[in-house]
Order: C-alpha cells, then structure tokens, then sequence
C-alpha cells in the first residue's frame, strides 16, 4: 500500500493517517490479507440487526434498511389551516412592530374578546421567505407575541390567546420580490 | 504523472462537469463538480453477472460513485471482462493509470439472496490486497454495495467511509411534505413521515434509530421524535407557542430544543421521554439552533442578544456564553465536527447566504467560505467529518449537495422532482 501513497503524494500521506493501513487490515478482524499471491475471498454474513417491524429476520423481506412510513395525509383537511374571518396585521422587514395603521384592527379584536372570554383567537406570526428556517421561525413568534401582547394589554386574558409561529413555511403568496416578501410579513387572527 | 492523468486533469479545471472518462457501461449519473488536489485513479470494472442478476441497480456503479463522491478517488477506463477470480496483468491496468482495481460479481442464490464479491489489487505494488464475500437480501443490494464502497475505502485510505450510513431529508412537492430516509448518496429513499403540512429540523438520535423533527400537523411547530424502522411517534415538546430545533446529546438520553413557552424563544434541555423540562438559556434574544459538542460537555447555538444572529457556545451545565463567530452580521446553522475542532455555518454576505467553516480549535482562525453559491442552507457533517452535505439552489429549484472540507470536490445529490430540503447525516450503524 505504500507505493499507492507514494503516488499520491507527500502532503496526501501526511493527511491521510495511513501508515498503518495494513496492520489496520491485519487488525481489522473482517478479512484476512496475504500480501503476496493470491488474496482469498472471504465469506461475510452481516448479521441482520434491526428487522423489528413486519417481516422480522426469516422473512427475510426487510432486511436491515427498513423505514416504516406514518401518512399525515389520510383524512386530513389538507392544505393550510382554515384561516375563516381572520384578519391580517403586515410588517416591516426585521420588524415585530405593530403599525399605526392597524391600531383599530388590534382594538376591535380585543373589544370582541373582552365581550366574550368563551372567544380564543390563535396568532399566527410568519416571514419572507429570506434567512434560515429556524431563525425565521422564532422571528415569526416574535411577530405573533407583539400582537398577543396588544391585544392582553387592552384587556384580553392569556388564555383567550396563542402566539404560534410557522416561520418562511407558509407564505401567503409565491414569489421573490420585494411585493411579495411584504406580503408574506404577517400575523394572521384566526378565531379557533 | 502521465500525460493522459494531466490531460485529464486539465480538461476538469476548464469543465464545469467532470469530464474524465468514465468506464463506458456506467449506469449511474454522477454530477462531480471540481478536481481534487491530488486523487487515486482507481479502476472498477463492471461486475459480472451484476446486469443480469441485479437489473434494477448496477452494484459497481453504486461503488464508483461512492468513491469519486470522497473526492479521493477518480475513475479510470476499466474495461472488462475481469472478476475477483481474475489474474489481472498489472502492465495493461499501469497504462491506463490505474493505482488500485477492483473487480467482483453478482450471483443470486437459490434462496432469492445475492452473492457479492470483489477483489482489490494494488496496482501499482502489482498484488490483490483485499477481497470479500458476502450474502445479502435483495433489500440490502444497495446497502451491500456500499458496504463494499467503505472497505475499499478503508483499505486504501485508512480512514472509515460513510457510504453505508443514511440521511434523512424533508421533500416538498404536490401539496405534501414528506421526511425520507435515504442512503448517503441519496438514493433508495424510503417516506418516514407523510403530511399536508410542513416538517423542519430532522435529527438523528446517535444510535441512528430514531429521528427528531418539528411537524406543524397540529397547525403550529411541535417536535417529535420516531423510531425508523417501526413508525412508532411519540410528541416530545408541545408547549404554548412554538416548539423547534430539536438536538440529541451524544449519548442520546438528552435533546435540547428551543421553546417559545416563558419569555420568547430560549434553550431548554428535556429528557428522551419528554420529562424533565430545564430552561437552560436566560436571555431577552431569541436563542435557537443548539447543536451538542461531540463531547456533550458544550452546547453551540445561534442568538441576536447581540443584534443579529451570531453563533455562540455555552456549557450545557449552565453559565455564559462565548461568542464564536464575528464575520458579518448573520451567522446561523451551526454543525460541528465530530472531532469537535470545525464548525460549519451558513453566512449572510451581502444577500447571498453561503456555507464556511472555521476552525474552533484555534483562537482567532478565519473562517472559509466553501461554496459560491447564494441560497445555502441547513449544514450537516458526515460521521467521519471528511464530507459536509448542505441544501442548495440551482435552476429554480431546492437541491441537496455533498462537499469535501477544501471545498473543492462538490457531488450533487440527484432527488425527484420535489424539492428537497433540510438535510442530515446520520451516525454509523443503522
């Protein structure tokens, strides 16, 4: 094996911790070498460890590389969640502060959960498409919070609201400009 | 080195594809980008019988695309008909600049099993140097051919393979989600979990039997953990508000992950079986993303506590933390090597987001760019820490790529038409 290093090259041997290659073989337990000659072919049966699930080991049919699959998608709604008479706050980029604008947006909902704590409304806070999944996510429950917050402060209770977040994974709209990024910054109020 | 290996080389630093002569009956498309410092030529010749006993994959294929995948190795013409009963004439395997060859077959058995040899011959030193025999189940074809990929590749380099070890991913396509499993190459697929909403964040448990993720079934993030090879679910964090980022500790017993249950997205740890729930960060920032050291003493992660996402390592005993990168002012994704000395990351550099790495072993190391593309995504270091798989973008669509640690050897994963995301390698053993 060292005149297949040295035909690497020097800098290659140096980063390859291969000078013992072959006691390592010698070692290896798995197949015995012979230098010189003829090699013999060694006979392996890798032992069968995880056949749990259908089948098992004399059935011989899933062998080691068995994924067994749990479908989500029979009898589900599908699709996004039912978003019914919920209403839409939109952001800046970067931003999780609430607007001017919809100042009497936030009032009238929380006047309607005032009326009637048998109401909940669950935010949802969401982002452009830009950055990481999980960065994004938490940036998204950073949007829902603000929102929650306005609303407790103008008399909601806690248990009337949650602040959830689904990040860049449900955009509102498809695209990569700027339109659509900003259409993508928001909570939505869905009533639950 | 001879004229053919140098015209070879040249041709690939003009090419965007590996223009190298591949052996004229390869079945399998292998997308290789770059040339590596310096390679093995290595010759593997199409296995006897291997088309006729296994039609639907080409087990030498499998092998050669597992080793060029490295980017230690390179393919050289092997011609045939040659098998590990062969005496090869080393003069003939010299000319075409062959280090190492290797030859083998494919026989089923009578009891619908498959026999799978080969030799390996040192070329160079003239003599064979290994050869194996193994039976395997017809579901194991695959895995037995990289199995066979990772003893060549242990005997020439010294160093263990990975090209029996899985990945799992999440695709996106049709109005559905799906978390796979699939083997390193990306190949053989098999749907861990299929939903209408979205999956993030997969992570291996370190025994490789169970896989992390956050699902949004329940119309907001939960995580879960699953067992793989019998579906079984259990929901591990559904606190109020998000629950994400799911991280297991090296001995498995431990997952970290990022709540939004007190004051805003923070760290906790909470044990394998959902129980004992401890907040371990206390910051007014958003803490996400923890990613164990390899001797689960720290714990690195990303936070804004100074702005924006930088990424930072703490004690998972509790107490400070100590900022590890500086470059820009977005630094999210963190994997750290199994050796525990780099650290993989994504940077935002002016728009574009792109996977480095640094040293962390050394004070004041620079970190490295490794790609020059603009939408990388979602790092995650091979158990022998020689590969980093990452998401990408290329013509319009989420794609998953391998890459060598120099950056220079990069291997496109070939996917269906989803697109596909989130990538994760998982440990040795199945």
């Amino acid at each position: 094996m060292k005149t297949i290093l040295n035909a690497l090259g020097a800098r290659r041997v140096r980063q390859l911790s291969a000078v013992t290659l072959l006691g390592a073989a010698l070692l290896s337990g798995c197949s015995s070498v012979k230098l010189n000659g003829d090699v013999p072919v060694e006979s392996r049966t890798p032992t069968s460890a995880s056949t749990v699930g259908k089948g098992g080991a004399a059935g011989g049919g899933l062998g080691e590389s068995h994924v067994e699959s749990v479908d989500l998608t029979k009898g589900a709604n599908g699709g996004s969640g039912d978003v019914g008479a919920g209403r839409i706050i939109y952001f800046d980029f970067d931003s999780y502060v609430i607007k001017d604008e919809y100042r009497p947006l936030v009032e009238r909902q929380a006047k309607a959960l005032v009326a009637d704590r048998k109401k909940h409304v669950q935010l949802e806070g969401h982002t452009d498409e830009r950055g990481g999944r999980e960065y994004n996510l938490a940036l998204g429950q950073k949007r829902a919070e603000s929102v929650a917050k306005a609303l407790t402060l103008l008399g909601a209770t806690d248990a009337q609201l949650e602040a959830v977040s689904f990040g860049k994974e449900r955009p509102a709209v498809q695209g990569s400009d700027e339109a659509t990024w900003a259409k993508n910054r928001r909570v939505e109020l869905n009533p639950r | 080195m001879s004229l053919r290996r140098s015209l070879c080389i040249a041709a690939s630093l003009g090419a965007a594809w590996l223009a190298c002569p591949l052996p004229a009956t390869a079945q399998f498309r292998v997308e290789i980008t770059g040339v590596g410092a310096t390679q093995l030529p290595i010759a593997i010749v199409k296995f006897r019988d291997e088309e006729r006993s296994a039609p639907s994959l080409s087990v030498s294929g499998i092998v050669r695309a597992d080793l060029e995948r490295s980017g230690v190795f390179r393919s050289v013409e092997a011609p045939g008909p040659l098998d590990e009963n062969s005496q090869p004439v080393m003069t003939d395997w010299r000319a075409r600049s062959a280090d190492a060859l290797v030859a083998g077959s494919v026989t089923r058995l009578a009891d619908g099993r498959f026999d799978l040899r080969y030799k390996l011959w040192d070329v160079v030193k003239g003599v064979a140097v290994d050869g194996q025999s193994t039976a395997v189940e017809a579901a194991d074809l695959r895995l037995g051919a990289h199995r066979m990929a990772d003893a060549i590749y242990e005997k020439l380099t010294g160093e263990k393979g990975v090209f029996s070890t899985r990945i799992a991913f999440v695709t996106k396509g049709g109005g559905r989600f799906t978390l796979r499993v699939a083997d390193a190459d990306g190949e053989g697929g098999q749907v861990a979990l299929n939903s209408p909403e979205p999956i993030i964040s997969p992570a291996w448990s370190p025994d490789g039997k169970q896989l992390a993720y956050v699902s949004f079934e329940r119309q907001k993030a939960v995580v879960y953990t699953q067992d793989a090879a019998t579906g079984a679910r259990r929901e591990l964090a559904n606190f109020r508000g998000s629950n994400s980022a799911p991280a297991w500790s090296p001995d498995g017993q431990t997952l970290a992950v990022s709540l939004s249950r007190d004051t805003g997205s923070q760290l906790y740890l909470i044990e394998r079986g959902g129980g004992n729930v401890r907040r371990l960060t206390t910051s007014n920032a958003i803490d996400t993303e923890p990613v164990f050291a390899p001797d689960g003493r720290s714990l690195y992660f990303v936070s804004d506590r100074g702005g924006g996402p930088q990424i930072y390592r703490m004690p998972v005993s509790g107490g400070g933390a100590e900022r590890i990168t500086f470059g820009g002012n977005y630094n999210i994704s963190p994997t750290i090597s199994p050796d525990g000395r780099t650290l993989a990351y994504i940077s935002r550099q002016g728009g574009a987001f792109r996977l480095f790495r640094v040293d962390v072993a050394t004070p004041g190391a620079q970190p490295v760019a490794l790609t020059d593309t603009s939408d990388d995504e979602h790092p995650s270091f091979a158990p022998n820490g020689r590969l980093i798989i990452y998401a990408s973008r290329a013509q319009g669509r989420d794609i998953l790529m391998t890459t060598t640690l120099d950056g220079k050897i990069k291997a496109r994963l070939l996917s269906s038409t989803a697109d596909v995301r989130e990538p994760v390698w998982g440990p040795y053993g199945r």
